[in-house]
């Protein structure tokens, strides 16, 4: 053969196997709604950046008739590119072979791209569509799957690990993504669930579809599983891409800076919100009015949503926002927005990005239910998250700051770098009703108009110890502001721990509350 | 103004706030003191075998049905010496968890 020859000869193996399941699977593939995973991959990559590796791997299996099947690039793509110039390693199952299920050299082409974007330090995307483990390979199936599972733990907090759900990921598959830092689902094309509805139907008699067992929005609002949500395929893309620029490459960087902006919000600051502590507001108004450009990106907007958190710039540089959303369930703690906010504030701390709190909170959630699903343990991760967190902490408290949530939200006591609060503060073992009821109980009880002395003593307690200057006067707060101060006053806070260099006891690992 | 009308009373502690209230927490159940006349299924199967009729004396320990469960079959046994006073299954019935599946007293 001619050199000419050989190369044409490379180009049409190349141009068979890029084919993956054949134009008819990809007919089907279409008609579910679905990209290709190779459109996928380039639709998120910055143009021509895309590399691709492994493409002429071919599986080993051998029973069940699979030694006369080809399977092109045995139903995975890997490879490596750029978003936005960041280098990113990328895997994407494809459908159109056999429904990409996972066999041993499917899940080798996976680790091996896993491996070189731990080695490489660079950020990992994970694109799902595969039917599950190729049973015709069995155990080696599940090889491949824990092997993958291990390398998602090793690279945890050292690595981004970004996982798009676009089409089944059912079973043991399932714990790849949820092992991942973020996960992206997409309507009406991703399904994630242990055990499908045809399992519950059989054994369980439970009927279910696969749609509310394990669709998007079930993901997104009830399980936590999701953290984005997005309508179409090409909003997902938008949405990675976005969360690709506020992240760093790893955990020794720091997330690029872009230039600062101005926010857009040309208002008072004190308008946004009543001063009547009962009265709900979008605390998410707040954020976007001190951070720069006005652009504040949601992470799980659709869970748990009365606690906010998401990152936004200031002067350039990302910020992670956690923040009482006093609009949803007036923005208690629970079980689920414990869990949220606690895992965003490890992520951030894994990630060098410094985080802002915004307090405005009555407390934790009663009920029985709540007691009973462990609030206790799931609101100790708060604590513990903040606690253990050693990037910069600062805390603003914009009215309640009630009890336990007090000292939760990244108080002073559990290491915040700077305490802020505005004047609406009122920072107090619990509200002024239930202070007052039980301080002044025998005058109350003792008193002719029993009702007008408890009036009279919750407006004493209000005025006495429901404001920030009892705090203020230990040193608890290091400085009462006003609310058109605010991102002035973070933005001189921020620059002033660019440094923050502290040191805890050497530790393997702590035992957070899981 | 929709966000307004979505606006409830929710009382944490001493205080009623002005909120919108969440799918979860409007969907969640009122705790309820367990009956101990009440035997429940504490996991969703199918009932395999009843082996008691109602007015029967049963003594505790004794088995009352068996639920076959993921595999398993379970012998459900009576918690006190009693007497079986309703019994709300059949055999081969598939029931969820909680489902009420005998009532028995003292």
């Amino acid at each position: 053969m001619s050199l000419k020859k050989h190369i044409l000869d490379l180009r049409k193996r190349k141009e068979k196997v890029e084919m993956g399941g054949g134009e008819k699977a990809i007919e089907k593939q279409v008609a579910m709604g679905k990209m290709t995973a190779r459109e996928r991959i380039l639709a998120i990559l910055d143009q021509d950046s895309f590399t691709e590796y492994d493409l002429f791997v071919e599986h080993e299996a051998k029973d069940f008739g699979m030694d006369k099947k080809q399977l092109h690039g045995d139903g995975v793509i890997i490879g490596t590119g750029t978003v936005y110039g960041a280098p990113i390693c990328v895997f994407a199952q494809d459908f159109t072979v056999a429904g990409g299920s996972l066999g041993l050299m499917h899940a080798r082409k996976i680790t091996k791209i896993m491996d070189h974007a731990l080695k490489m330090r660079v950020p990992l995307i994970g694109i799902n569509d595969s039917g599950g483990a190729r049973i015709q390979e069995g155990v080696n199936s599940l090889a491949g799957y824990g092997e993958i599972f291990y390398r998602n733990t090793i690279a945890s907090g050292v690595i981004p690990q970004i996982s798009v759900i676009l089409g089944p990921c059912a079973g043991g598959a399932v714990y790849s993504p949820a092992l991942t830092d973020f996960v992206f689902v997409v309507d009406n094309i991703s399904k994630m669930f242990i055990t499908g509805p045809g399992v519950i139907k059989t054994v369980l008699g439970e009927e279910i579809s696969m749609e509310e067992l394990g669709g998007a929005r079930v993901h997104a609002e009830t399980t936590g599983n999701a953290h984005f949500f997005a309508e179409s395929e090409q909003e997902c893309f938008d949405q990675i891409k976005k969360l690709i620029t506020f992240i760093p490459w790893n955990n020794s960087k720091k997330a690029k800076e872009f230039p600062p902006k101005e926010p857009q919000f040309k208002g008072n600051l004190e308008d946004l919100i009543p001063a009547d502590p009962r009265k709900p507001y979008d605390v998410r108004d707040v954020i976007r009015s001190i951070v720069d450009d006005g652009d504040f990106f949601e992470i799980q907007e659709l869970f748990a949503a009365n606690i906010v958190i998401g990152f936004g710039r200031m002067n350039g540089q990302t910020i992670g926002f956690v923040a009482n959303q006093p609009l949803v369930l007036a923005g208690v703690l629970d079980c689920d927005s414990s869990d949220k906010a606690a895992r965003f504030i490890r992520y951030c701390d894994s990630f060098n990005i410094p985080i802002v709190t915004l307090e405005d909170m009555p407390g934790y959630l009663p009920g029985v239910d709540q007691e009973h699903a462990g609030v206790i343990r799931h609101g100790a991760k708060v604590l513990y998250a903040y606690s253990e967190a050693t990037v910069p902490k600062i805390t603003v408290i914009l009215r309640k700051a009630y009890g336990g949530g007090y000292i939760a939200m990244n108080s002073r006591h559990l290491g915040a770098d700077f305490m802020f609060a505005w004047p609406t503060a009122e920072i107090a073992v619990m509200g002024p009703e239930g202070a007052a009821n039980i301080i002044f109980k025998k005058e109350i009880e003792g008193a002719e108009n029993p009702e007008e002395m408890r009036q009279l003593k919750v407006q004493e307690y209000k005025e006495k110890f429901a404001n920030p200057y009892v705090a203020a006067a230990k040193g608890y707060i290091d400085s009462v502001i006003e609310p058109n101060e605010t991102r002035n006053i973070l933005l001189h806070a921020l620059e002033v721990s660019v440094g923050k260099d502290i040191n805890h006891p050497d530790k393997k690992h702590g035992i957070p509350p899981f | 103004m929709s966000d307004k009308k979505e606006l409830v009373g929710f009382r944490v502690h001493t205080m009623e706030y002005q909120t919108k209230i969440t799918k979860s927490y409007a969907n969640r159940k009122p705790w309820q003191a367990p009956n101990p006349n009440e035997i429940k299924s504490y996991i969703p199967g199918t009932v395999i075998k009843i082996n008691v009729k109602v007015g029967d004396k049963v003594k505790e320990g004794e088995s009352l049905l068996v639920l076959e469960a993921m595999k398993m079959r379970n012998q459900i046994a009576m918690p006190f010496d009693g007497t079986v006073k309703e019994i709300c299954v059949k055999e081969g019935d598939k029931i969820p968890k909680n489902e009420l599946m005998i009532v028995i007293e003292e």
